[in-house]
């Protein structure tokens, strides 16, 4: 079987060649903030340091249909019963789509009575919306919710 | 700097929840726009919320660009004792408005 003349030399192949192409394409052709932005992943991944992140105990109000994406009411309660030895700590949100992946990060204490808070938020594009909360022992847990967006938020051009 | 607005109950039980809201009205403008001109509008937030009650902080928040405009929180606290309740917002310039609410125990 004869080698292919081109590999030999290490080359690329042309099937390489194309696909390398086309990669190349679709990073030029995203908006230059979807490139810098870390992935939801990594943004929880920063906010808790690493630890494991588990399914419960937090709940996501987030409307499945937005009209309007620039105020988009958002409640997040985690089951807790908020004394001094077991409270939640902390609840962040992040977002799947935006230009940036952090919404907010919430800090409470045995004080709040409820581990439960309502904000208003921005969302670029139908997306994926997470809430984490960080508990006193320190353990994580989240809630997903998606909400489909008809007017986007951030990105809309003023001329 | 702006209008602010709470809303807190002016009387409540010892030990009682009270559920506390506060806005203010500020554009956060999230630096990802761009003006007429084709230059995009600089970044202006508010940056930091803080409530305190009786002097000490009892709830805060750090805000990002994907806060809504004239931002507004709800949370809860326990009614301890008669006191004010102080709340902070904190600008990117670091510039600060407060707001403040007297809230009776009995």
């Amino acid at each position: 079987m004869r080698e292919d003349p081109l590999r030999v030399h290490g080359l690329v192949g042309r099937r390489q060649f194309l696909r390398a192409g086309m990669t190349g394409l679709l990073v030029i052709s995203l908006p230059r903030w979807a490139v810098a932005r870390p992935s939801l992943d990594e943004a929880i991944r920063t906010f808790t340091g690493g630890a494991d992140v588990l399914d419960g105990r937090v709940r996501l109000d987030l409307p499945p249909l937005v009209e309007n994406g620039n105020a988009v009411g958002i409640t997040v309660a985690a089951e807790s019963p908020m004394t001094a030895d077991d409270h939640v700590r902390r609840i962040a949100v992040f977002n799947e789509k935006n230009p940036e992946a952090n919404v907010a990060v919430f800090r409470l204490g045995p004080r709040s009575g409820r581990a439960t808070v309502s904000t208003r938020i921005r969302l670029a594009t139908s997306q994926v919306v997470v809430a984490v909360a960080e508990m006193s022992d320190g353990s994580f847990w989240s809630s997903r919710a998606s909400a489909i967006v008809t007017l986007a938020a951030c990105i809309e051009d003023l001329s | 700097m702006a209008r602010a607005l709470v809303n807190v109950p002016k009387a409540a039980r010892q030990g009682e929840v009270v559920e506390i809201r506060a806005m203010i009205a500020h554009p956060m403008e999230t630096g990802y726009r761009v003006g007429p001109n084709g230059i995009n509008i600089p970044r202006d937030i508010i940056r930091r919320f803080a409530c305190t009650y009786n002097g000490e902080e009892v709830f805060s928040a750090d805000l990002f660009p994907a806060v809504s405009a004239n931002p507004f929180i709800a949370f809860t606290l326990v009614a301890t004792t008669s006191g004010t309740i102080d709340f902070t917002w904190t600008d990117d310039a670091g510039k600060t408005q407060t707001a403040s609410a007297e809230i009776t125990v009995g």
